[in-house]
């Protein structure tokens, strides 16, 4: 089977900074990928360069085949690589529906979807358990439900890969529960690439792991293999499952 | 933008335009007039409001696109002794291209940059003015005569210094720009405009081409302050490079800023609080600018999101 995502030598430096440092990497389509590592190993600036938000120093980024290392981010997504912030950033003077309705819009416009603007937003909010909130400006929602509304505008967009940046960050242990069941309905349709530091999420949800650290691909394997890595341990869950 | 019932907001709107057409038959001739010249004026202001209110960009050259709009409609019955239909449409058609030209260059920039820019090429504009003075009377201006402003259609001809005439002309421009403005921030290309004005980064990765949509808005912002400059012209027969100096750049950012940015209604209620207290307060002293100044900063002290917007605000969450 082909990657739906390949990078070689991607790289990307800050000043003398190695914030990813040639990195060789592939994503199977249907998988569910999480990226783990210690703080500043370079796991959001590894998914900048694949959604498109910041550019790379050298190496390259081909998805479905096709080199995309100068499309500019918007072309990105209408390619189906959606990206969900790390730091909440939702449309917070418009309501939930509005939020929706841009990606939803947007799938229109490129005929990746058909129907009524409203039906896609109701089913992306749905999906999310947000519905009877639609009316609600975002900015009044809860952090929990902001961050759910989030992934229902990463859904919206009919995405092929739906990048999530730290997703669970500042949920609650019952919201937890229910974004894992989310994140595996959406790997129905879609391949998953999700940053995470909570270690049971990544544990129940992933289908495969790879470590970061300093900016290279320290280990990559199955959860049972990554757990078992004397490296991994030493510079990453040591701390945490010693 | 909360949820609210489209035949509503189109109530109030239609209502609004029937009040002014009402208004005709009740003012006395010097407010007839007045009210004429705010309503010309206000679609200025609606442009302004749209690239301002809702994609968020501060211009402060939006002279140029008023002046470009009063400049091509006036030169070309002036000089070229077109009627007034095809004149309007000339000064349209110049200000879009215009603000083609201006957005592609003045888009490249943003916040701060954006107003110095879209600043100095309005005074570019400006100063050609004065400069061809041989074709456009420089500071002088050139009034347009009363036999150039006069529409034959069919039998009927429809003279536009008479007063009637004048006002009704101003309404159904004023009526057609509301009704216009009011269309675009509901569609779908609104929605992407409000968006880029909250989150322009965000927006993108939506898989907006925000650059393409915001150089969309300059143009449609361009064509409709050259509407409001051409029926000036004609309307009110003189063109003059005042229009093009920085005043006129300013003059619409504050008619919006005190009605409400981003709301429908807004410019004109700006526009109309302005030219009122002006008119009202300079009738009893000289000094009225100071009044104007010190109604200007009470409303920003308790209105801080202007007339409208506050009212959307507090008691009307459904106002477009």
């Amino acid at each position: 089977m082909m990657p739906l995502l390949t990078t070689k030598g991607l790289s990307r430096f800050f000043g003398g900074l190695r914030a990813v440092d040639g990195v060789d990497f592939a994503l199977m389509p249907g998988e569910i990928r999480a990226i783990i590592g210690p703080n500043g190993a370079g796991k959001t600036t590894f998914v900048s360069l694949l959604s498109g938000r910041i550019q790379p120093s050298s190496g390259m980024v081909a998805f479905d085949g096709a080199d995309i290392t100068a499309m500019p981010a918007y072309k990105r997504v209408r390619l189906g690589v959606a990206y969900t912030f790390q730091i909440t950033s939702v449309f917070a003077n418009l309501t939930a529906f509005d939020n929706v309705a841009l990606p939803v819009q947007r799938t229109l416009t490129d005929g990746r979807s058909k129907g009524q603007v409203r039906s896609g937003v109701m089913d992306a909010l749905e999906r999310t358990g947000l519905a009877d909130r639609a009316g609600t400006l975002a900015g009044q929602l809860s952090y929990g439900h902001q961050r759910l509304l989030e992934v229902a505008m990463g859904l919206a967009l009919k995405p092929r890969l739906l990048i999530l940046d730290e997703p669970t960050q500042g949920l609650a242990d019952s919201e937890i529960d229910n974004f894992i069941a989310l994140v595996n309905q959406i790997a129905k349709d879609a391949t998953v690439l999700l940053i995470e530091h909570n270690m049971p999420v990544v544990m129940q949800l992933a289908d495969s792991i790879t470590v970061f650290n300093s900016g290279k691909i320290l280990a990559e394997g199955t959860p049972a293999q990554i757990r078992a890595n004397a490296e991994v341990q030493d510079a990453y869950l040591g701390a945490t499952h010693g | 933008m909360k949820d609210a019932s489209p035949a509503r907001v189109y109530a109030l709107h239609v209502a609004v335009i029937a009040l002014l057409f009402v208004l005709n038959f009740v003012l006395p001739d010097y407010h007839q007039g007045l009210f004429a010249r705010i309503m010309a004026l206000a679609v200025f202001a609606m442009g302004y409001n749209l690239l301002f209110g809702y994609v968020g960009l501060l211009s402060l050259g939006h002279a140029m696109f008023f002046s470009a709009g009063l400049y091509g409609a006036g030169l070309t019955v002036y000089h070229l002794g077109w009627g007034v239909p095809e004149a309007f449409v000339a000064g349209v058609v110049c200000g879009a291209l215009l603000a083609l030209v201006i957005g592609l260059l003045a888009l490249r920039t943003s916040g701060v940059a954006f107003m110095i820019v879209t600043m100095m090429f309005a005074q570019v504009f400006y100063l050609l003015i004065l400069y061809f003075a041989a074709w456009t009377g420089g500071d002088q201006g050139l009034v347009i005569q009363q036999a150039s402003r006069v529409i034959s259609i069919g039998g009927a001809s429809f003279d536009l210094t008479n007063p009637t005439v004048r006002y009704m002309s101003a309404l159904a421009l004023f009526a057609v720009a509301l009704l216009v403005t009011l269309a675009i921030v509901r569609s779908r290309f609104g929605r992407v405009l409000v968006a880029i004005r909250e989150n322009e980064e965000r927006t993108k990765m939506l898989g907006y081409d925000t650059i393409a949509n915001k150089l969309v808005a300059v143009v449609a912002s361009g064509a409709v302050c050259a509407a409001s400059g051409a029926a000036y012209a004609l309307l009110f027969g003189y063109v003059g490079s005042s229009f093009a100096s920085v005043q006129y750049s300013i003059l619409p950012l504050l008619w919006v800023l005190l009605g409400g940015a981003a709301t429908a209604l807004g410019p004109l209620v700006g526009t109309l609080f302005m030219y009122y207290v002006t008119d009202i307060t300079s009738g009893f002293t000289s000094a009225y600018l100071l009044i104007v100044g010190v109604a200007l900063i009470l409303l920003v002290l308790f209105f801080p999101k202007g007339i409208l917007g506050s009212i959307r605000e507090r008691w009307l969450g459904w106002l477009p």
